[in-house]
């Protein structure tokens, strides 16, 4: 024991040291959620709670699965590729309740405009109009179905 | 009860089976989305974008993304005959409301270029992030845990495609998940879906039946710089040069 004689102020030390070892283990426990560590070093309940956020656009395969006459009206023409909601907005309050949520028709002269007025900057196959000198302020839908915009398809519907 | 030797090697077998479907459990009602069937990335055509701006709106409306700030946003380079190394780069108010007119016969050439988070496997803003609140999901979505995020704007300085922003309100860390509520869900992009040429369209690299990996064999398709290694997964075609 004689070893030991001059040591216990180093004892104390290793004490204290311990002690606060102790209580960086019981505050980690708390202080660190519980999923943290489930991948890599973030939370994994993160990852689910972003999953479970709203959505606002309901996708075509919604619109289409009771809008089947316009599906099947717009697969025939050149605005077969062009989805729903391209057009008509977010619209997932809309299939979720379709009695008491029902879309506003959209204005033609901002819509059709907002792809199809010419410029120079348009890929040069993209179908490009001067509005003014093509229409002269006729609504476009007067010609064009939207849903088929082919002059020849029939004009508004 | 007496079981004769006969009626016993019918039942075992009988007993085996029942066993199995005990052990296996219920069967799930709904097939569930698993992180390790996928691996995300998007496919930009510069030749199909026309700059209409229905993806920033889209993007906008779909993941409540305040006035002013981008989850995406398109850029109209126009790169003249006699500065092709410095092209002019426009984006007013993201593109959101379409790009002002230009002269009938313009010298050089212009194009639109839509840009959102590239999605790295070897993301930047993940590495220098403090706390762990960024991450790169084990699907390939690079992601932002709100509830964890500090708002220090390290991630915002390390991205190199600038697709990263602190949100006024709640003043974290914010950009592109991917629209990744929706894509866990079988949906496409809130961008992609808003599309009118299909420039834009969701890949998953890891589903063999995707239409991405054919692409990626028969076009010349780049991403957006290479030389900063950041395994970036948005990829583009018909890339000019001169994007930065």
């Amino acid at each position: 024991m004689n070893q030991f004689k001059d040591a216990g102020h180093l004892f104390r030390f290793a004490g204290l040291f311990v002690l606060a070892f102790l209580v960086f283990l019981v505050v980690r426990h708390f202080v660190v959620p519980k999923s943290f560590g489930e991948y890599g070093h973030y939370r994994g309940a993160a990852i689910g709670e972003i999953a479970a956020l709203p959505i606002h656009y309901a996708g075509h395969q919604a619109c289409e699965s009771c809008h089947s006459d316009v599906a099947d009206l717009k697969s025939h023409g050149k605005h077969a590729h062009v989805n729903c909601e391209a057009c008509h907005g977010a619209l997932e309050k809309h299939a979720e309740d379709p009695t008491s949520v029902t879309p506003k028709l959209p204005d033609t002269a901002v819509l059709c405009a907002r792809c199809h007025t010419a410029t120079a900057a348009k890929p040069k196959g993209f179908p490009q109009v001067d509005p003014e000198q093509h229409s002269s302020g006729v609504p476009c839908q007067t010609c064009h179905q939207p849903h088929s915009p082919a002059v020849d398809a029939g004009g508004a519907k | 009860m007496n079981i004769s030797r006969r009626h016993f090697l019918i039942l075992m077998p009988a007993a085996a089976v029942a066993w199995e479907s005990v052990l296996a459990g219920t069967p799930e009602q709904a097939p569930n989305y698993k992180m390790s069937d996928h691996w995300w990335g998007m496919l930009v055509d510069i030749s199909k974008c026309i700059g209409c701006g229905n993806c920033v709106r889209a993007c906008q409306a779909e993941n409540n993304v305040p006035d002013g700030h981008f989850r995406t946003w398109v850029e109209r380079y126009h790169v003249d005959d006699y500065h092709l190394e410095n092209p002019q780069v426009i984006s007013p108010d993201g593109g959101k409301e379409g790009f002002p007119s230009v002269a009938e016969d313009p010298n050089g050439k212009f194009f639109y270029v839509p840009k959102l988070c590239n999605q790295c496997a070897d993301s930047p803003c993940t590495q220098v992030c403090p706390v762990g609140a960024t991450f790169v999901a084990p699907d390939g979505a690079v992601l932002i845990d709100q509830a964890y995020c500090l708002g220090c704007a390290y991630c915002v300085q390390a991205c190199p495609y600038g697709c990263r922003y602190i949100h006024p309100e709640k003043k974290v860390a914010d950009k592109c998940t991917l629209c990744y509520h929706r894509i866990t869900k079988g949906l496409t992009t809130a961008c992609c879906e808003n599309c009118p040429t299909g420039a834009r369209q969701l890949a998953d690299l890891k589903n063999p039946k995707d239409p991405i990996h054919e692409f990626l064999r028969t076009h010349n398709v780049q991403v957006l710089k290479p030389q900063m290694a950041t395994g970036a997964k948005v990829f583009y075609n018909d890339l000019d040069g001169s994007v930065r």
